[in-house]
């Protein structure tokens, strides 16, 4: 049995320990704000945070996460940078298709809480690994900037 | 071995779906006409030729199932005074779920907050057309929409004057209340819902509708996504996110070349993975593929994981069959043999040959754009379950009642005992046009005696099974005057076409496709002749956003800047010298018959406009301002889905030869705007977009089989390199006049003008697309001319 503990509730599985956490998510816990969208950590749909880091959750075997605090974008609201992010990107309009934009979100939470003032080399930095095909990251960094900016981190 | 679990759908036997997927691409009249088509038209065994003389339509009235005005359908109020407006169009970025609403909840004279959206099933007897592309969501529902809300208000307004028994004259419906004016009293929309909805409808012409400067949504943009906040909290629900209890999840081994098959398969490792149940075969589909699955085994297991495991473990040996050579690098140069050699004339002003050989000098480019894949967010997913003689399927589908209608004949089922629920969609750009995969769970469910089934696409079956963007040449030819100034073109232009995807015997571009840009350019040339050489497609052609206006425009927009280079001139003055004066164009004089599917005379080209989007876009760029080294603008127009665009694009290419963007001006002209905030997104996205297929976008096959696999091998720009800045000016346009389209023409002009600017930068002219390679220090000049 595997414990993991996600958006502040321990649950057990009765699952192998290399499946990855996003597939856990979503398919066993109905969590289904964490995207799918290529299976190798290489477009950011599936970013999660894992004690407070972004962490593509679709390499991410669950063995390796059973003490870790899991949080996905259901639950980033509960964070004032989550929420934050979650305001402004409704604000400014950033979502089209809005697929990737929970793995987005989670990647600017991440880049946020270690860096309160990101550049923009900051921000091209932590969010390269996020792809949008619907091409929203001129939006999306505004969106960041400005939640810098109200986080007190304005440049 | 399990047997094959349903028949395959085939042209010859299904000439009413064929039909209506056809007619839901292209229009109908061009489709009568058989433009390239007439063997199709046999083959699909169309009634009689007799048809074709039926009265011309147009616009929505030409499209499967039409449109649909009826408030009953499409709205309807709660006693609390909830207002539920039915979206019958897919969402897929474009922002229809909250435009189209809005437009009913305005002439409504109904308050926002209290609206909420209901999501249409694939009805299109009930809702009129659904098929979501062709970028004509807006053009082709605007007024219906009206219309609704103002029926529905118009009966909310009867109920009120009945209530207080006094005549209609006397009220007015004023933000979701009914007033009387003189005596001041009010119902609000919740009291009045019951006896509304028994008032008769009103007839289509008494309707008052508002004047446009009446509008309190529409046109302003201040209303947030409908879906916004359920987006940025992980509650949106996409094709991919379907769950039903009992619910098994598949994935599938297909064919992996075209017109291949199932040669033997062995499950037993497969089902030795934990959590794997079944192994099945789908039956094998030759070309033409139209929407069947492509066949291939199919794992079913408790979850995506398990099944992603028992695919890997499972033994398949495949009959590849004859696309089994399709190689990129030979047919690259067999296009380019055709594309050298006279060919079937499509457009023919004046005399290009008696032009050219007086003129002063001559000048020859051929360009290239691979195929593409479109490589949405969320890739291809349904799912479906069969109960009681009704099969239901949940996707993310652009057609809706096309994957009805294909999972009814696939099922042997009506379409009547056929529920599709349309999701949200995670990216659409026209693969969802196609919706194979919903078919594949129906199949599925029902080789599980209908437990539901959900089939899940990998990033590697998107990528190796798409209905990919053609593969083109592009040759032109120009003669010019002792001033540089064209006075013969030649084009010949040379993919293959989508409808090789519905008749594979098809090999010359439709009217859709030439009527994208290549025939229907709208230069002050007096000697045009456009050719079109036949080419055979090895693969599933299909819808990528903006079709062909993408290589044509590619070349186009090129080789006027090289002409303008040539002759020591601005481009962009240049640009507007090819485009000649302000001109009202009838499509047809440039043998356009297609025309988008729209009424020439309502819908001419128009080259003011494409001339003020240039000027615009000039001016607000700061065309000719002092840049630093290395750095260099570049300029491209195009007509396309009814609205005109220019870009100007700023690169910067340093020593090594990396490419950025700093900055992308757009110019749009698409008539009136619902919701600008939407059209802005749209333009910003189709830059992207069109940056990603010009800088490194690209699918090669091999022994017939795609090389790329996934984002590592198939990029798609990220924000690193995406432009860095987006500004887009919108033309302000009016009510009165026809709409344009907005999803997709934003494309046609970034990869030109992206190419023309790293020309102005580094005198590298780049015709091959994509960019990517060809800039290092080490790279060679200029392609063979």
């Amino acid at each position: 049995m595997i414990r993991l503990e996600i958006n502040g509730k321990s649950q057990t599985f009765d699952l192998p320990g290399e499946m990855p956490l996003l597939w856990t998510l979503r398919d066993e816990m109905g969590l289904t704000g964490t995207k799918f969208g290529c299976g190798m950590a290489l477009c950011g749909a599936c970013t999660v945070l894992i004690d407070g880091q972004a962490v593509r959750s679709c390499i991410t075997p669950i063995a390796a996460v059973t003490d870790k605090k899991i949080v996905t974008i259901e639950a980033v609201g509960t964070d004032p940078i989550g929420k934050a992010l979650q305001e402004a990107w409704v604000d400014m309009g950033v979502p089209q298709c809005g697929y990737c934009q929970g793995g987005q979100i989670m990647s600017a939470a991440g880049l946020i809480k270690r860096s309160p003032k990101p550049t923009d080399a900051d921000i091209d930095e932590a969010m390269s690994g996020n792809i949008c095909r619907c091409g929203t990251y001129t939006r999306i960094r505004a969106a960041i900037k400005q939640v810098a900016a109200k986080q007190g981190g304005a440049r | 071995m399990n047997p094959p679990v349903d028949p395959v759908l085939r042209p010859d036997g299904d000439a009413s779906l064929v039909r209506q997927l056809i007619l839901a691409n292209v229009s109908r009249r061009q489709f009568l006409r058989g433009m390239s088509l007439g063997g199709l038209v046999l083959a699909i065994g169309y009634p009689s030729s007799a048809k074709a003389e039926e009265a011309k339509k147009y616009g929505a009235d030409d499209m499967p199932d039409g449109w649909v005005d009826d408030p009953l359908a499409f709205v309807s109020i709660d006693e609390d005074g909830t207002v539920t407006i039915v979206c019958h169009r897919s969402e897929m970025g474009q922002g229809v779920r909250t435009g189209m609403p809005m437009i009913v909840a305005d002439e409504l004279e109904a308050d926002w907050k209290r609206v909420r959206v209901a999501q249409a099933p694939g009805d299109q007897k009930r809702f009129g057309n659904q098929d979501t592309d062709g970028s004509r969501s807006t053009r082709h529902f605007f007024e219906p929409m009206r219309r609704c809300g103002a029926a529905a208000r118009t009966m909310l307004e009867m109920a009120a004057a009945e209530r207080w028994k006094v005549p209609v004259s006397e009220v007015h419906a004023k933000n979701h209340e009914v007033v009387h004016r003189p005596t001041g009293r009010r119902l609000g929309y919740g009291s009045l819902a019951k006896a509304a909805a028994s008032q008769p409808v009103p007839a289509r012409e008494t309707l008052r509708l508002k004047d446009p400067k009446q509008f309190r949504y529409i046109g302003k943009g201040q209303l947030k996504l409908v879906d916004g906040r359920d987006i940025v909290a992980g509650r949106a629900q996409y094709g991919i996110d379907t769950r039903l209890d009992g619910m098994l999840y598949a994935v599938v081994a297909r064919p992996p070349v075209y017109g291949g098959k199932v040669a033997s398969f062995d499950p037993a490792e497969a089902l030795k993975v934990p959590g794997v149940e079944r192994v099945v075969q789908i039956e094998d589909t030759p070309p033409p593929a139209v929407v069947n699955p492509l066949g291939g085994v199919a794992v079913i297991a408790r979850n995506t994981w398990a099944a992603i495991q028992g695919r890997q473990a499972l033994k398949v040996t495949w009959d590849d069959g004859p696309n089994a050579g399709y190689d990129s690098v030979a047919f690259k140069a067999a296009l380019e043999e055709a594309a050298r050699k006279p060919a079937k004339v499509v457009r023919n002003d004046g005399d290009f040959a008696a032009a050219a050989a007086g003129a002063a000098r001559r000048h020859e480019a051929e360009y290239y754009v691979p195929h593409l894949a479109h490589a949405t967010m969320e890739p291809p997913s349904a799912a479906a379950r069969i109960a009681n003689g009704k099969c239901e399927v949940w996707g993310c589908f652009q057609s809706p009642q096309l994957a009805r209608d294909v999972v009814a004949k696939r099922l042997g089922m009506s379409a009547d005992d056929v529920t599709v629920h349309v999701t949200l969609l995670g990216g659409g750009f026209g693969r969802k046009s196609m919706p194979d995969y919903g078919v594949e769970a129906a199949v599925l469910s029902k080789a599980m005696d209908g437990k539901p089934v959900k089939v899940t696409w990998t990033r590697e079956d998107d990528l190796h099974h798409c209905y990919y963007h053609t593969v083109s040449v592009e040759h032109l030819e120009a003669a010019v005057d002792g001033k540089g100034k064209p006075v013969a073109w030649l084009h010949r232009t040379v993919a293959p076409t989508i409808i090789s995807t519905f008749n594979a015997a098809a090999k010359n571009e439709a009217g859709f496709e030439l009527g994208m840009g290549v025939i229907n350019v709208p230069f002050a040339i007096r000697n045009v002749r456009i050719e079109n050489p036949e080419a055979t497609a090895h693969t599933r052609i299909g819808w990528f956003r903006s079709v062909s206006n993408i290589p044509h425009a590619f070349a186009i927009q090129s080789f006027v800047a090289e002409l303008a280079a040539a002759a020591g001139r601005d481009p962009k003055d240049f640009l507007l010298e090819v485009i000649g004066p302000a001109r009202q164009i009838r499509p047809q004089t440039l043998g356009d018959a297609w025309n988008h599917g729209e009424a020439p005379e309502r819908y001419p080209v128009d080259t003011g406009r494409l001339r003020r989007v240039v000027e615009t876009v000039a001016h607000k760029a700061g065309w000719g301002r002092k840049l630093p080294k290395r750095h260099g603008l570049g300029i491209a127009a195009h007509y396309s889905f009814l609205s005109y665009i220019a870009a100007v694009a700023e690169v910067a290419v340093d020593e090594e030869g990396e490419l950025t963007i700093p900055r992308v001006d757009m110019a749009v002209d698409c008539g009136a705007t619902v919701n600008p905030d939407r059209v802005r997104s749209q333009m910003e996205g189709a830059c992207v977009m069109g940056v990603a297929l010009a800088t490194v976008g690209e699918i090669s096959f091999k022994d017939g089989r795609v090389e790329q696999d996934n984002f590592h091998n198939y990029e798609v720009t990220r924000m690193e390199k995406a432009p860095r800045e987006i500004h887009v000016h919108i033309i302000p346009g009016d009510f009165g006049k026809p709409l344009g389209g907005v999803g997709e023409p934003g494309v046609p002009p970034i990869p030109p003008a992206l190419c023309n600017a790293i020309f102005a930068a580094t005198g590298k002219r780049i015709r091959r697309l994509p960019i990517r390679g060809q800039l290092g220090p080490s790279s060679a000049s200029t392609e063979r001319p």
